[in-house]
């Protein structure tokens, strides 16, 4: 990344300068370039866009008749089980919309020889990064307002009303994001082809969904697992949506009773650093000598 | 893309620095105990176009690949551009074009999109429309890279390397899978790209290509620098000697002599009337390309001797 300082004067050599700030111009230009690829890879917008939204429709529509959750003794109040799931598929696209999706998008990139051949243009990398980077916001925020127009209009699942709620959501959101496409980018390295993307990623998302309390409650599963479960950072995603979309109430269902949304930031945060000096470490255009 | 009218014969005028765009010396690549090139020296001068032959696994590519910022050398020095590519930075790539011998995918952009998007990245992009015009594609420029054909998909290629305006183009094998008329087509556009004071680097299966394009070819073969000059003076005089074949009752002959039309003229006198299937070669480029790789080992001799792509005089 360190290539995006390149505006020197021209050397003898007859190599003019390049203009100035053109790594972050490129890389605004590349969101767009990136956005439109996204939408018409039709798997990629199933698997990734559309998922979360067809994972909730199938708990709301499935667990319809098993009553509510966190009812009082007198069987009054809770709310659906679409309602309870919600925050957990809001969770869980954060992580397909980062992780999957770039994981698998820059592996493939990486095989069909689109790497390569930008790594023999003038694109600094950091532009490659900012349109992927920006390539996930747009998209991931698309598919938030969807999932969250899908659970109001066709669930009339009740959506938090409080500021305050929302500006916890945007931080978590932020946050998560971030952290979950540089993972994205970072996990995209193991992967030894495109065609193997799929099946190296799939599967730690997948897992990492049914241990981190997005499809099943978390504090179902016996310790040893959440203790596992708690070592990654969806988990504490999850959690930390649960606080913005259940009742106040809901927090003594939490492992301690409590949303403890301090401990999910510095899980978050220490995850995105971890993330962001695997990027840096481990991309490359091209393996050298492979 | 044209070559500027009006300033025929100045083919450098836009070349500032005169001399070599690449030099290369006593260059040697090693994979483990393997050398895939070994001790190969060349230069390439401004506004030249320079092919690169040899058999499949010679080296060609290692070495385009070397030049070109991919690889690491093992030994030898490299300038392209006076800079070596091992710490060439983007100011340095925005200055060349490269074609490489397997077409990366974007198989869901179309052909606009693709060759626009990379014209962005270049301070002084050629006309999108007019490169896209010049590899012949104007009429699928709205048409998805993955739907075109191998041949058209390489004209993409072609046209992502040239769209920034490169002082060096490196071409490898650009020509896989055309049709004899995109061939056509694609020369061309070298010839105009040449005009315009580009110095290229290609690697060719088709001798007839680099025949046409190159003024000087190098061969390759096993790593190693068998031959280098001029089109029409490698392999040296006694390669070029021109060939008179004939058939009479005893089978196919053939004289290989520097006055064919004397000689054809004593054997009209000697058998009497028209000879049988009566033929005079020159030895084409092809010719002498397969008569130096099997000089170096790497074909049976009797490879070399006779080939379909022989010219007739």
């Amino acid at each position: 990344m360190s290539e995006q300082t390149v505006a020197r004067p021209a050397v003898s050599t007859g190599i003019p300068a390049l203009s100035r700030g053109r790594g972050i111009r490129l890389g605004l230009k590349r969101i767009g370039y990136e956005v439109r690829v996204y939408f018409r890879v039709g798997d990629q917008v199933f698997f990734t866009f559309l998922f979360p939204v067809v994972m909730l429709s199938i708990f709301a529509t499935a667990f319809s008749t098993s009553g509510n959750v966190g009812t009082n003794p007198d069987g009054s109040g809770g709310i659906s089980q679409g309602a309870y799931f919600l925050p957990g598929m809001v969770a869980a696209g954060i992580l397909l919309s980062g992780v999957q999706n770039l994981a698998t998008d820059i592996a493939m990139e990486k095989s069909d020889g689109t790497l390569k051949r930008l790594g023999g243009s003038p694109l600094p990398v950091i532009s490659y990064f900012l349109g992927k980077m920006g390539q996930v916001f747009v998209t991931s925020l698309a598919q938030l307002a969807l999932l969250l127009v899908v659970a109001r209009v066709l669930f009339s699942i009740e959506l938090p009303t409080e500021p305050e709620k929302w500006l916890t959501f945007a931080w978590l959101y932020l946050l998560g994001i971030v952290t979950s496409a540089v993972l994205g980018i970072a996990l995209s390295s193991v992967p030894r082809s495109g065609k193997s993307a799929t099946a190296v990623v799939i599967p730690i998302v997948l897992v990492l969904q049914f241990i981190s309390g997005v499809y099943l409650m978390f504090t179902m599963l016996p310790e040893w697992l959440q203790n596992i479960a708690s070592l990654f950072p969806l988990k504490w995603l999850a959690q930390g949506m649960r606080s913005v979309f259940l009742p106040e109430s809901f927090a003594t269902l939490e492992r301690t009773g409590a949303w403890d949304l301090d401990v999910v930031a510095v899980n978050l945060l220490i995850w995105c650093i971890v993330g962001l000096v695997l990027c840096r470490v481990t991309f490359r255009w091209i393996r050298k000598d492979s | 893309m044209q070559a500027r009218r009006g300033h025929a014969g100045s083919m450098n005028q836009s070349t500032p620095a005169s001399g070599n765009i690449v030099e290369v010396e006593n260059l040697g690549k090693h994979y483990g105990g393997l050398a895939a090139v070994a001790d190969v020296s060349f230069d390439i001068r401004r506004g030249e176009t320079f092919a690169l032959l040899g058999p499949n696994g010679a080296g060609k590519s290692t070495t385009i690949e070397i030049l070109e910022g991919y690889r690491d050398r093992t030994s030898g020095t490299v300038r392209v551009l006076g800079v070596d590519p091992q710490k060439g930075d983007i100011a340095w790539k925005a200055q060349l074009g490269i074609v490489l011998q397997s077409s990366a995918e974007a198989a869901h952009v179309t052909v606009r999109e693709q060759v626009e998007q990379f014209a962005a990245y270049y301070d002084r992009p050629r006309d999108v429309d007019e490169v896209i015009a010049a590899v012949g594609l104007t009429e699928k420029s709205r048409t998805r890279i993955g739907k075109l054909s191998g041949g058209q998909r390489r004209r993409v290629d072609v046209a992502l390397g040239v769209i920034g305006r490169p002082q060096l183009l490196f071409l490898d094998e650009p020509t896989t899978g055309f049709d004899p008329e995109a061939r056509r087509q694609f020369w061309q556009l070298i010839r105009s790209l040449k005009a315009d004071g580009t110095s290229i680097l290609l690697t060719t299966h088709y001798l007839d290509e680099a025949a046409h394009l190159a003024d000087r070819v190098a061969v390759i073969a096993d790593g190693r620098l068998v031959e280098i000059g001029p089109v029409d003076a490698i392999g040296g005089a006694e390669a070029r000697i021109p060939v008179v074949r004939w058939r009479d009752g005893a089978g196919l002959h053939e004289e290989r002599t520097l006055e064919p039309a004397a000689f054809a003229g004593r054997l009209f006198a000697a058998t009497n009337g028209e000879p049988r299937d009566l033929e005079i070669l020159r030895p084409s480029l092809e010719d002498v390309y397969l008569g130096l790789v099997a000089a170096a080992g790497r074909l049976p001799t009797s490879a070399a001797e006779t080939t379909g792509e022989t010219a007739h005089v």
